[in-house]
């Protein structure tokens, strides 16, 4: 039995262990310290049915085992009585994410471990053991390297094998070449055949440094994808199915045509349909960015993602599961999106130009020499020299090391990069667009009319029990202002109308007093027998720091626009409050995506920021793209970053580290080419040597790691 | 020269202990939560006895 460390109990897995109980794993975005894990672990081990609980700080999950009985739900309340946060993942999307880094790993730790050692062996023959030692050496170090290369080079061996068979050259093929052939030629001079300088420290060496930079590329797809799997996992729609005369709870997607599923309010409709009964008020502004609610009876038709309101609606589905409206645009987009993973990154474009050249030289060199000696063993020898000279090492590292140290640092500032390349085009930005409503704007109503205390007071008094947003709003401001609700008795909600007690009403204004004119603004009426109807405005709550985040992106040079699909008014009024003269409301999805194209056309780079479905379009055409983590999932799942803080703040921040970012692959890519440029017409000239080849590579792979490292001022 | 004939054996030997110290970690998954285990350590919860053995889960 190995016990690891008492406190973390890291222990291998009991082999034979029956599964008795179901796994949970539950995400956790705000825990940061210890307090926060000891919190979590000990608030859910004491819930009944728990046997184990355990925190992953770095993923910000928490594993939890626990009994068949125990329901998620009540773990997620738990957390959330604690003060955490916290979703429910799906555990089938995130299964074996960490095999393949494991396996890096232990492939870099004995390549690491042979190259120390062989290293070793190498310095005493370069300080001049000769002889019988020397030649001692050779075959000790053979005996550690052959089985080493033969096992931590094997990624590189397969790779470069698939894409011979193939018939194409990839970066993996001089690579395998240079690993390969350097490890024969030194094992022909192990056995005494001939008299060659050994290359088992340079072919170690290579393999190393490469693994390192694998790893690390690794690391960031592991990020980007598992940061894919928490959004997906993290909505896992399910719908109140009602059949013979009992509620089912079912996944959206498994949903039917035909079934009639009940939608409660404060919840999503997971299914386009028709409204068999019930009237409610349905939050469009996920799907147009309208920030009224839009009133719903009998006989209409919803679409899927409409946010309920005030009542229960039974609904008979039309469309469900991948067929909705949602669903199909999201399909629509996604065939755009290809467009644009057609970018292709830094290195993909310097691998593409290195892999002919190296072979090119590679052949030159041998073909020279030969040609002007007649001794094909030191022809050879000059070609393993210009190949594992050139090996892409540092260029190997480069790219990944600096995306890696990036990506991390935008996720301490509340940042999840999803894309691979969302870095590189993130830095290449100089326009900002948002959309209104749920961006810059928080998508909660606030009270804007001044009223009185008393009509505030029977206002809120109305409203104490009701969870529409308005009611809230009402609420809120009263509080705010120190005024205490009038107690009202027998309230009724009536659903897209209003709230009545009475004679008192409270609610929309055609319907407390029939004779009055609509007007755009969201307000609502307080009328009663013998007074004049008080009118109660309200505008939407802007995010607090939204000024602050607008005023960074111009002072770093960036445009900023507002594309809403909202009324002229609001749109209008929050361009005034944030100082934009760039913005356009009653746009149409197909409206902003024709924008975007525009102002590409023009040769401008636009980040898009949005997080309804009237977004997508948008967020797919622009050059890189984000949405705050509270937005629909289509939109989530197009956009390259997620935001997951309330703050704006972190979106100048980004755009700055995407810029420093691209100038340090710039710069290491430079470093890079220029060693190469210093040590290839030595390696031609038949100079090199395995220890200037031992020198060349770590010197090149530390700089570039260390100015990946460097924290930026 | 003829204690390299001791000295080699023994140095690779350390070299391949270590190695296997490094497999070991890696197979116990030690590398799956950094911050977390930086942060364990000042947690005072299992000072004075060890945490008890629950079914610890694979993964």
């Amino acid at each position: 039995m190995t016990m690891a460390c008492p406190g973390c109990a890291a222990m291998p897995a009991e082999v034979g262990a029956a599964p008795v109980a179901a796994d949970i794993v539950l995400h956790l975005p705000d825990i940061h310290c210890a307090a926060c894990i000891a919190t979590v672990e000990d608030g859910l081990a004491q819930m009944p049915g728990v046997r184990d609980v355990r925190v992953n700080l770095t993923q910000r999950r928490a594993f939890v085992t626990a009994m068949p009985e125990v329901a998620t739900d009540d773990l997620v309340d738990r957390l959330a009585a604690l003060g955490h946060r916290a979703q429910a993942l799906d555990t089938g999307m995130l299964a074996g994410q960490s095999a393949v880094g494991r396996d890096l790993l232990m492939r870099i730790g004995v390549a690491g471990f042979a190259m120390m050692n062989v290293m070793l062996l190498s310095v005493a023959v370069w300080a001049g053991a000769a002889d019988s030692t020397s030649h001692v050496f050779h075959l000790i170090a053979a005996a550690i390297a052959l089985p080493a290369v033969a096992f931590s080079a094997r990624p590189f061996f397969a790779s470069a094998l698939r894409s011979l068979s193939v018939g194409r050259l990839n970066m993996d093929v001089p690579i395998a070449l240079a690993i390969g052939l350097s490890a024969a030629v030194s094992l022909v001079g192990a056995l005494g055949v001939s008299d060659r300088a050994s290359w088992f420290d340079a072919a170690l060496a290579l393999t190393f440094f490469l693994l390192v930079g694998r790893y690390l590329d690794h690391l960031g797809r592991q990020a980007a994808r598992s940061a894919a799997a928490d959004l997906a996992a993290l909505e896992s729609p399910q719908a109140i199915v009602l059949r013979d005369g009992e509620d089912h709870v079912v996944r959206a997607e498994n949903l039917q045509p035909g079934d009639v599923i009940r939608v409660a309010p404060g919840s999503r409709i997971p299914a386009d349909g028709v409204i068999l009964s019930g009237r409610s008020e349905l939050d469009c502004a996920a799907l147009t960015g309208e920030s009224l609610p839009v009133t719903a009876e009998t006989g209409a038709e919803v679409a899927a993602g409409a946010l309920n309101l005030s009542a229960a609606l039974t609904i008979r589905c039309t469309r469900a599961g991948n067929d909705t409206t949602l669903r199909r645009l999201a399909d629509l987009i996604a065939m755009a999106e290809t467009q644009r993973s057609r970018y292709s990154s830094l290195a993909d474009r310097a691998a593409r130009l290195y892999a002919p050249v190296v072979h090119l030289l590679g052949f030159a060199g041998f073909a020279g020499w030969w040609w002007a000696t007649g001794d094909a063993g030191r022809a050879l020898e000059v070609a393993i020299s210009i190949l594992v000279i050139t090996c892409p090492c540092a260029l190997g590292l480069a790219v990944p090391a600096v995306s890696t140290v990036t990506t991390a640092r935008l996720f301490r500032m509340g940042l999840l990069v999803k894309s691979r390349t969302a870095l590189e085009r993130l830095a290449d930005v100089d326009t900002v667009v948002f959309d209104k409503t749920g961006t810059l704007t928080t998508g909660q109503p606030v009270l804007c009319s001044d009223p009185s205390d008393v009509d505030l007071a029977r206002a809120a008094g109305l409203c104490a029990g009701s969870s529409h947003p308005l009611s809230r709003a009402i609420c809120d401001a009263a509080r705010q202002r120190g005024v205490r609700a009038i107690t009202v008795a027998g309230v009724r909600e009536i659903p897209g109308c209003g709230l009545q007690a009475g004679g008192v009403r409270l609610g929309r204004a055609d319907w407390v007093s029939p004779d009055a004119v609509p007007s755009q603004e969201a307000e609502v009426w307080l009328v009663d027998e013998n007074h004049t109807p008080a009118v109660f405005q309200f505008a939407e709550d802007l995010r607090p720091d939204a000024a602050a985040c607008i005023n960074r992106l111009r002072d770093a040079g960036v445009d900023v626009a507002l594309l809403s699909g909202d009324a002229q008014a609001p749109v209008t009024r929050i361009a005034a409050a944030l100082g934009l003269t760039e913005a356009h409301a009653r746009m149409t999805p197909e409206g902003k995506a024709a924008w975007l194209t525009e102002r590409a056309d023009a040769g401008h780079r636009v980040l898009m920021i949005g997080d309804g479905l009237n977004d997508t379009g948008a967020l797919a055409v622009a050059h890189a793209s984000l949405a705050p983590s509270t937005a629909l999932d289509a939109a989530r799942n197009l956009a390259d970053v997620i935001l997951l803080t309330d703050s704006l703040l972190p979106i100048p921040e980004a755009l700055a580290q995407a810029r420093v970012a691209r100038g340090r692959m710039g710069q290491n890519m430079a470093l890079a080419i220029g060693y190469n440029l210093i040590f290839v017409p030595m390696a031609c000239a038949g100079f090199a040597t395995p220890l200037m080849a031992a020198i060349a590579m770590s010197t090149s792979s530390l700089t570039v790691t260390g100015n990946a490292m460097r924290a930026s001022k | 020269m003829n204690v390299l004939v001791m000295l080699i054996p023994i140095s690779v030997l350390l070299g391949i202990l270590g190695l296997a110290c490094f497999i070991w970690t890696l197979r116990t998954r030690q590398y799956d939560d950094p911050d977390g285990d930086r942060n364990r350590i000042l947690d005072a919860r299992w000072d004075d006895a060890p945490r008890p053995d629950r079914s610890t889960p694979d993964r």
